[in-house]
């Protein structure tokens, strides 16, 4: 009797699996929450050491051009001035998302709408593929391909944002393509039914019905596509001149938070001003993240479909 | 099922004893780094990275217990790491000493090469030898066309190392004399600058010795040609030490022993004029962390 009862009362096999589990799940979940914090943690604390520490001023950082952290300006202030790569970056970011959408669009819809099966057959593994090369064998073509070709055509040296944006583009298209097929696909075909009852053409329903109600997604494919664009180090560096000067048009050499970032930071010591510096660029780049991220959330609640 | 649950515990468990391994073995490489003498790490310089994997690959095939890993990451980077005692060997193209943030004095000095630079252009310039001002002049944006200095009528496209880059102190040490650089495109690699000045008409960079092709136009300096001899006599005054530091309070004795093969007449009149370095012995002059040169 005694014996079964304790069977009974004992916790089963299964359910000590479950717990064990279960403490599994947690334990990564702590390592994984406690790496965001560590990250978020040295980079705003090293970020902030430009300001706090070394006490350079926050509005020369984000209004001043002139970036040579390494020296002092005619006041005896630090050259930090962090505008050029700023805008730098927002600009190949935009131009790339505005160039790369109406073609990312387009294959989308064709892949969705027009002619969903051979469509996807072709175009699903080339997508796919683009999404697997390196960013690096991206800016070695850009290198030897695209600026060349932009030297050619409009002059200068090739370098610049024009030449960030083309490389950009490639690489941020297979990105806005594949949530832009998702979210059209994710739009009722009791909706483009209906439509089609109406009496409307198929054109009419794409346009009108199925890119309607999947605007919410297409936003986020590009808001996406522009973190991506954003963050990009590698392949922007090589094709985009790397000169920490205001930009004077589309094809003059530049250089992006990013690109300023990686060509510098070997040759800087931890905890000093230049390196200090440079982690606060870093934290824009964070902080910039964490806004597209912010951007998605919104468009997403704001989006949803009510049935 | 139980099968399946089990392999996916058993699959969580191994990740995590990975995870708890890898932190397991950097917190207790730190505290055993005494005794475990064999394992050395050697960080820094792009420019001095060849050679030295060269050298410790071919030092590992003689001493089987010698365990070297050389990384690059930049001089400022060797610097740091070795000064912080994460590493036993930081590479160097400066000095500690012009490094900011470095205390010198707490580091050992091993010069165990020689850099020679020179200034390289598109062959469309049109110029083949340039005096030091107007060496200089196109480096402070004083020329913007080759025509200024006897070249064909192109503007000029001044392409520079990063800031802080060891390459770049030593070229604006030699030619600039403390005048400010102009702004202007800044590369981080030997490899893409030579690249873009073979391949962008009326381009201008300096490289190391051992990345000048036959693609680049070498300039000489006032008709000294940027050849090994005239660097060993300072004919030639762009040239830098590569530097192999090590930290003064922990010596390591595999990293020494290291050093000290790579300073060996074999290592130096084979691998360092193999691989386009100037071997130190061979130096007739030297220098010092302020760039004062004085006869050996």
């Amino acid at each position: 009797m005694d014996e079964i009862k304790e069977k009974l009362t004992r916790s089963s096999k299964a359910t000590r699996q479950d717990y064990f589990g279960k403490a599994i799940s947690y334990v990564c979940i702590a390592l994984v929450g406690l790496l965001v914090i560590s990250i978020l943690y040295f980079i705003a604390t090293r970020g902030i050491a430009t300001f706090t520490v070394n006490h350079a001023s926050i509005t020369d950082f984000l209004t001043k051009t002139n970036w040579n952290p390494g020296m002092l300006d005619s006041k005896g202030k630090p050259e930090i001035g962090a505008l050029p790569m700023i805008v730098t970056s927002f600009s190949v970011t935009i131009l790339a998302a505005l160039v790369a959408t109406p073609f990312a669009l387009a294959v989308a819809i064709f892949m969705t709408e027009i002619a969903p099966q051979r469509g996807s057959r072709f175009l699903q593994p080339v997508i796919e593929l683009l999404v697997g090369i390196p960013s690096v064998v991206y800016g070695f073509i850009g290198l030897t391909v695209v600026v060349p070709a932009i030297r050619h055509v409009a002059g200068g040296t090739g370098f610049g944002i024009l030449a960030g944006t083309v490389v950009l583009f490639v690489m941020v298209l297979p990105t806005i393509t594949s949530l832009c097929v998702d979210s059209i696909k994710a739009v009722p075909l009791y909706f483009r039914s209906a439509s089609l009852a109406l009496g409307a053409t198929r054109w009419q329903t794409t346009y009108k019905v199925v890119l309607r109600a999947a605007t919410p997604g297409i936003l986020t494919a590009i808001i996406f596509g522009m973190a991506r664009a954003f963050g990009e180090a590698l392949a922007v560096q090589m094709v985009i001149g790397n000169a920490a000067i205001m930009p004077k048009g589309l094809i003059s050499p530049a250089s992006t938070l990013t690109s300023q970032l990686t060509s510098e930071i070997g040759n800087t010591t931890l905890g000093t001003l230049p390196n200090n510096a440079l982690w606060s660029l870093a934290l824009v780049l964070l902080f910039m993240s964490l806004v597209f991220n912010i951007i998605v959330r919104f468009i997403g609640k704001r989006g949803q479909m009510k049935k | 099922m139980k099968k399946k649950s089990l392999v996916s515990v058993a699959i969580a468990f191994s990740a995590l004893g990975v995870i708890l391994a890898g932190c397991g073995s950097s917190a207790s490489k730190s505290s055993s780094s005494q005794s475990a003498n064999a394992k050395v790490t050697a960080v820094g310089s792009t420019a001095l990275q060849p050679l030295v994997e060269q050298a410790a690959s071919n030092y590992q095939k003689a001493n089987k217990g010698a365990n070297i890993t050389v990384q690059g990451g930049g001089s400022g980077t060797g610097l740091s790491q070795v000064a912080t005692g994460a590493v036993a060997i930081g590479n160097s193209d400066i000095f500690a000493e012009q490094q900011a943030g470095i205390k010198a004095n707490k580091l050992v000095d091993h010069q165990v090469a020689v850099v020679g630079m020179a200034p390289v252009v598109n062959k469309s310039a049109g110029v083949s030898n340039l005096s030091m001002s107007q060496l200089k002049g196109i480096f402070t944006g004083k020329f913007t066309n080759w025509k200024q200095v006897g070249g064909k009528n192109e503007k000029i496209t001044v392409v520079n190392r990063a800031q802080g880059s060891g390459t770049r102190a030593t070229f604006e040490g030699a030619v600039l004399e403390g005048a400010k650089a102009v702004k202007s495109q800044e590369q981080d690699s030997n490899g893409t600058v030579q690249k873009i000045v073979s391949s962008t008409p009326g381009t201008i960079s300096y490289l190391a010795f051992s990345y000048i092709n036959k693609k680049l136009e070498p300039v000489s300096i006032d008709h000294v040609k940027p050849v090994d001899k005239n660097v060993t006599n300072n004919k030639w005054k762009i040239w830098s030490y590569e530097h192999m530091y090590t930290p003064k309070a922990k010596t390591n004795k595999t990293a020494n022993k290291f050093i000290k093969y790579v300073l060996s007449d074999k290592v130096q009149k084979g691998l360092v004029q193999k691989l386009g370095y100037i071997s130190i012995h061979d130096m007739k002059v030297q220098k010092n962390a302020k760039n004062v040169v004085t006869e050996k």
